[in-house]
């Protein structure tokens, strides 16, 4: 395949930054997506170019650190996929591929593609813990029997990789597809109920503090998200909240 | 629970509760109005006791007001927010991929609601509160004939087709308001999921059968005078 | 007596962990406040390594190459974490733990060591479950487990495929209290570039702010090493693409030696490589083989036919079929450790029978598992007289909420639905079992450094089991380090605070800086990765699943030589002072470079076969690895300039509580 590609060009947080265009040949429909950057950075490094520096780094989907806006949709047109998963079987030859960074006021651009999302562990920091010292000596793993289904439900919520997404889709860069998956781990779990109050306040409120914006229920987090963490898990969260402040 | 309705989720939830009074009041609004196809008397009767019912008046109608404006003034102010929270815009982002234009669109929706509300009130509600409150008539009876002025006044406002388009369009933007905001609101105030599924179903209906309603009201009284 | 002291402590291998404990010099809380401590890497060792130091009150940094230490590669484990629970009561017990891995390992770890490993196991389980990690849990309400290969029981504890996630997330936790807390000072997007060592001890690092470019000194009274293992010295493996040796191998050129380089983990199940162009490889989880068949065709015939694209596995009668772990390993079948697996793998499509267009491909199969589920569950829901359809359906549903992500992702990287049609699957590197020397206090040979995790060497031997590695991050980090670093610090109470405005930092620092604008001013031909992908072929081919002296020789000669060709060649662009992935790679890959050649050396002086390490001269004459017992010991290489003249240290292994038998799967 031949394709060209409009990417997104900033040295710096400081720069205004711009769009490029690149061309690329010979891509194979079995490249990931970030297999056909490296194929223009290899092109770009060789002619003495600086190559496009973008976020990656398991590339199997798990660590969350791939964020690449691509043709209008965080990760790309497929569907479940981080960016690093996503196929050039997705593409036809000839296509021009629109590469953006997440965009977001509390993710600002650090180069590139590459945006600083440390806004997610700030919100971690205020609450996405439950206080157990690290000794061991707590009780025995099998004391408390934690039903199937809440253990199911938990697990679900916690497969959110932190990937910022749903802040990328979200037409308002919203981060509550983030924080309700974090809060609704530690609230369907007897072990996170002591603290719950608590914990939804602080992280909501560090939300709110990193300037995300709000939530109107458009769904387009729950869509674009590369773990299919659900709506419900806001839904969870605005529950919690209300429950800490009654 | 001071700062609840300053954060985030706060003020969703204050936005859900005044769009449920608001989607109660439009189905109490209908009831009557649809009286009116039926029996103008029973619509003259509803309209009199609306109108001159003390609840009514000096309890709900100024609680509808906050709420209108409520979900006005706070819909802009989220919408301003929002609008901030993204400072740099994409160069192209395909919105339609990933959620319905409705909910993508509520400000518009709602602007030309707000629109149609000006008109509404300029229509009715103004000539009422003078009739009552100005020139303190509370009979609701008509100035040169028999009867309620109820129902004369509304057949009156249906006969401009102008005006009546202006309405049909307003209640198409109604629906298309409702069509997210029904579940949105339900979502907002943390309903879990399974009965969501229901009030999904519900809300379509609703979206589409009350503004349709109204539609089909307004073109009644429009070529049945 | 060797320089190498394991300071194993004396006493029954029962009670040498709880005595040594009972024993050991403790700080006072009142004097953690003025103790500082670097951990470099926040996976699983490191994240629960700063959490409980912070916990117990010394002042954490962490560094970590990532945007947020919850990233570190640790998250991409999928299969699970084993612990000596024995909750499905199936026999096991701490012994059995400890025997399974010392076993597994080919009788080439410390056996005090592991037994104190699967000591705290159970404790690990504990720990995570109070922090809210959502293992999976059956009907009752209970724990789950599954069983991994190379082991007789159930142990391992699971949370879905995705337990390394789960289990760096509850460390992250632990570090976000600590954090929240002032306790722990995280330095994300930052790579240790070297040590500082002051009167011969451990007392800071140089570190890179990857963002600004910014060349920083932190100090500290003891650094602890965290930041995994080796795998990409073969440019293709399961890692992560950042994944380096650059911290273990900074230590080791200021005197940590680096022990057992060539015991590598070839994992059996990964998805095949398609193409040149390929960057990294992915796994699939070994849980697979629980209810997986492994295969390829009995004739040579299907075999062609099937890459002609002529014939479908589907299409093979069971006759047709070649189930040879099965075949060969009756009583572990499909479930031998991974390295028999592996070469098992390596063996059929070295004879011909690899089944897609590269030949190196085999087939993981669940079409039976999917038929025995179905049958199981037509049974428990009273369905009579099923059809072969409801049965499919009935059984494939099992096996997806089961694998479901797995399978997804298999569907995603291959294009084939594999409820419908085999997985292809080969071999691929995935985790090294050597690392940096360290003593029973994890110590390694410079003072006040500290070496846990991947990182070290310790506790796998020459080969590791399944589920092994999240236990051993673990245990490191929550409950081994945060006592015995302890009773080093004890004598650090009044060292105060340690100044980085000194010679020691100055020279250090200097060094950083150096190398960084060779890179940048050397302006030659060649991209980085041009020479990590010729690495990488070297070691592939020469230090891969099966080795020999020709071979390893030939290797250490083309690795010399290309390196020296890289530092005369190299081309990196961009400056120092800004957001430069291509410098940072420079300088992973120069490391990879010494690395690669004396993991070669190590593996040609090794004359013998265990676990990772197979040496085609030494096999029995089924082709099974042949262990010798004068090589039973521990390789650890001191530094001395060149790697050709690295000088070989050995600690003799031990085993009094474990008869060193050969080890058989059969």
């Amino acid at each position: 395949m031949n394709l060209t590609l409009k990417i997104w060009r900033q040295i710096d947080a400081n720069d205004k930054g711009k769009m490029v265009d690149y061309k690329v040949t010979e891509i194979s429909e079995h490249m990931s997506f970030l297999e056909m950057m490296d194929v223009l950075n290899e092109q770009l490094v060789n002619t003495g170019e600086e190559p496009v520096a973008f976020d990656h780094d398991c590339r199997e989907g798990i660590c969350g650190m791939c964020s690449m806006y691509i043709n209008g949709e965080a990760h790309g047109p497929d569907r479940g996929v981080t960016t690093c998963q996503l196929h050039m079987r997705m593409f036809k030859d000839g296509d021009t591929i629109t590469i953006e960074p997440f965009r977001a006021k509390a993710f600002p651009v650090i180069k590139d593609l590459v945006v600083d999302r440390s806004a997610f562990d700030r919100i971690q920091h205020a609450g996405g813990y439950i206080s157990v010292n690290t000794s061991g000596n707590t009780q025995d793993a099998n004391a408390t029997l934690i039903s199937k289904h809440a253990a199911d439900e938990a697990m679900d919520a916690a497969t959110c990789i932190g990937c910022g997404a749903c802040v990328a889709s979200c037409k308002n860069a919203s981060a509550m597809l983030f924080v309700g998956a974090k809060v609704s781990q530690y609230a369907l779990l007897p072990q996170g109920q002591v603290e719950a109050a608590d914990r939804v306040k602080n992280m909501v409120a560090q939300m709110d503090l990193e300037g995300f914006g709000n939530c109107t229920n458009t769904g387009a987090c729950e869509i674009e998200c590369p773990k299919g963490i659900s709506l419900e898990n806001i839904a969870r969260m605005n529950r919690e909240l209300l429950k800490a402040n009654v | 629970m001071s700062g609840f309705f300053k954060s985030s989720i706060g003020r969703k939830y204050a936005m859900a509760l005044s769009a449920f009074f608001l989607m109660f009041f439009l189905l109490q609004h209908f009831a009557i109005n649809i009286l009116s196809v039926f029996s103008p008397d029973a619509f003259n009767e509803a309209s009199h006791f609306m109108g001159t019912f003390w609840a009514v008046q000096y309890v709900l109608q100024p609680v509808l007001i906050f709420g209108v404006m409520y979900h006005f003034i706070m819909g802009f102010i989220l919408e301003i927010k929002n609008r901030n929270a993204r400072v740099a815009k994409y160069a192209k982002n395909n919105g339609a991929a990933n959620s319905s234009w409705m909910s993508r669109n509520m400000i518009y929706s709602g602007l030309a609601i707000l629109a149609f509300l000006v008109l509404h009130f300029i229509d009715f509600w103004l000539p009422e509160i003078s009739t009552k409150y100005i020139q303190g008539d509370m009979s609701g009876l008509l100035a040169d004939s028999e009867g309620f002025r109820y129902y004369e006044e509304l057949t009156h406002k249906f006969v401009n087709p102008l005006r009546v388009g202006a309405y049909v369009i307003a209640f198409v933007f109604l629906s298309l308001h409702l069509t997210h905001g029904f579940s949105s609101a339900f979502q907002s105030s943390g309903v879990s999921s399974m009965r969501k599924e229901k009030l999904q179903i519900f809300g379509k209906v609703y979206a589409i059968a009350i503004p349709l309603g109204f539609i089909a009201i307004a073109l009644f009284h429009h070529f049945n005078h | 007596m060797s320089v190498l002291d394991s300071k194993v402590p004396k006493g029954s291998l029962k009670d040498k962990w709880t005595d040594y404990k009972n024993h050991i010099d403790l700080v006072n809380p009142a004097n953690k406040r003025n103790i500082d401590v670097i951990v470099v890497g926040t996976g699983l060792a490191g994240g629960s390594a700063a959490a409980t130091l912070a916990e117990l009150g010394y002042n954490v940094k962490t560094f970590c190459y990532q945007d947020s230490p919850r990233r570190a590669h640790s998250i991409a484990a999928q299969g699970g974490i084993n612990a000596a629970k024995n909750y499905q009561g199936d026999g096991d017990s701490t012994y059995r733990l400890f025997y399974d891995t010392v076993k597994g390992g080919d009788y080439r770890s410390r056996e005090a060591n592991v037994y104190r490993l699967a000591e705290v196991s159970a404790n690990i389980i504990d720990q995570c479950v109070a922090q809210g990690v959502p293992f999976a849990r059956d009907y009752g309400g209970l724990l789950d487990n599954r069983s991994f290969g190379g082991v007789l029981v159930s142990r391992t504890f699971y949370a879905k495929g995705q337990t390394g996630q789960q289990l760096l997330l509850g460390a992250y936790s632990a570090m976000n209290r600590q954090i929240a807390r002032g306790k722990i000072t995280p330095f994300n997007r930052h790579e240790m570039l070297d040590v500082v060592k002051v009167d011969g001890k451990a007392r800071g690092i140089i570190a890179r702010d990857l963002v600004t470019g910014k060349i920083e000194r932190h100090s500290a009274h003891a650094v602890v090493i965290a930041s995994g293992g080796y795998g990409n010295v073969y440019f293709l493996s399961t890692n992560a693409m950042g994944s380096n040796v650059t911290a273990s191998w900074k230590i080791h050129k200021k005197g940590a030696f680096f022990a057992n380089p060539c015991y590598t983990q070839i994992h059996p199940t990964c998805i095949p490589r398609s193409g040149d162009y390929q960057s990294k490889l992915t796994l699939m989880s070994e849980s697979l083989r629980n209810d997986g068949r492994i295969w390829v065709p009995k004739n040579m015939d299907d075999v062609m036919a099937i890459r002609e694209g002529k014939k479908k596995p589907t299409d093979l009668t069971e006759e047709q079929r070649d189930y040879y772990l099965e075949r060969r390993y009756p009583a572990f079948g499909n479930l031998v450790p991974r390295d028999v697996a592996s070469r098992a793998a390596k063996e059929r499509c070295d004879a011909g029978y690899g089944v897609n267009a590269t030949g190196e491909a085999v087939y993981l199969d669940f079409a039976s598992a999917i038929q025995r589920y179905g049958i199981e569950q037509a049974k428990i829901h009273n369905i009579t007289n099923a059809s072969a359809d409801k049965i499919y359906e009935l059984g494939a549903a099992i096996v997806k909420a089961k694998y479901g992500n797995l399978f997804q992702m298999y569907e995603k990287i291959v294009d084939q639905d594999p409820y419908k049609t085999p997985m292809m699957i080969y071999p691929a590197v995935h985790y090294t079992m050597g690392g940096v020397w360290v003593d029973y206090n994890l110590m390694t040979t410079i003072p006040g450094c500290y070496a846990i995790g991947e990182a070290n060497f310790s506790d796998h031997g020459a080969n590791r089991l399944g589920a092994s590695a999240l236990m051993q991050g673990l245990a490191d980090g929550y409950f081994v380090l945060p006592y015995t670093i302890g009773d080093y610090l004890s004598h650090d109470i009044r060292t105060g605070k340690i100044p980085t405005n000194t010679p020691e930092f100055d020279a250090a620092e200097k060094e950083v800086t150096e190398r960084i604008e060779f890179f940048l001013n050397n302006k030659g031909e060649h991209s980085v990765d041009y020479y990590h992908k010729k690495l990488g072929k070297i070691m592939w081919d020469k230090c891969g699943m099966s080795r020999n002296a020709a071979g390893l020789k030939e290797a250490i000669e083309e690795i010399s030589a290309l390196r020296k060709d890289f530092w005369l060649n190299v081309n990196v662009p961009g400056t120092a002072t800004e957001y430069n992935e291509q410098l940072a790679k420079a300088g992973r890959v120069a490391d990879f470079l010494e690395l690669g050649e004396l993991f070669a050396k190590d593996a040609l002086v090794r004359e013998e076969s265990a676990g990772g390490h197979f040496r085609e001269e030494h096999q029995t004459e089924e082709g099974e690895a042949k262990r010798m017992k004068e090589f039973q010991f521990v390789s650890a290489w001191e530094y001395k300039g060149e790697p050709k003249d690295a000088v070989l240290h050995k600690e003799e292994l031990v085993y009094e509580n474990i008869e060193v038998k050969e080890r058989s799967y059969k």
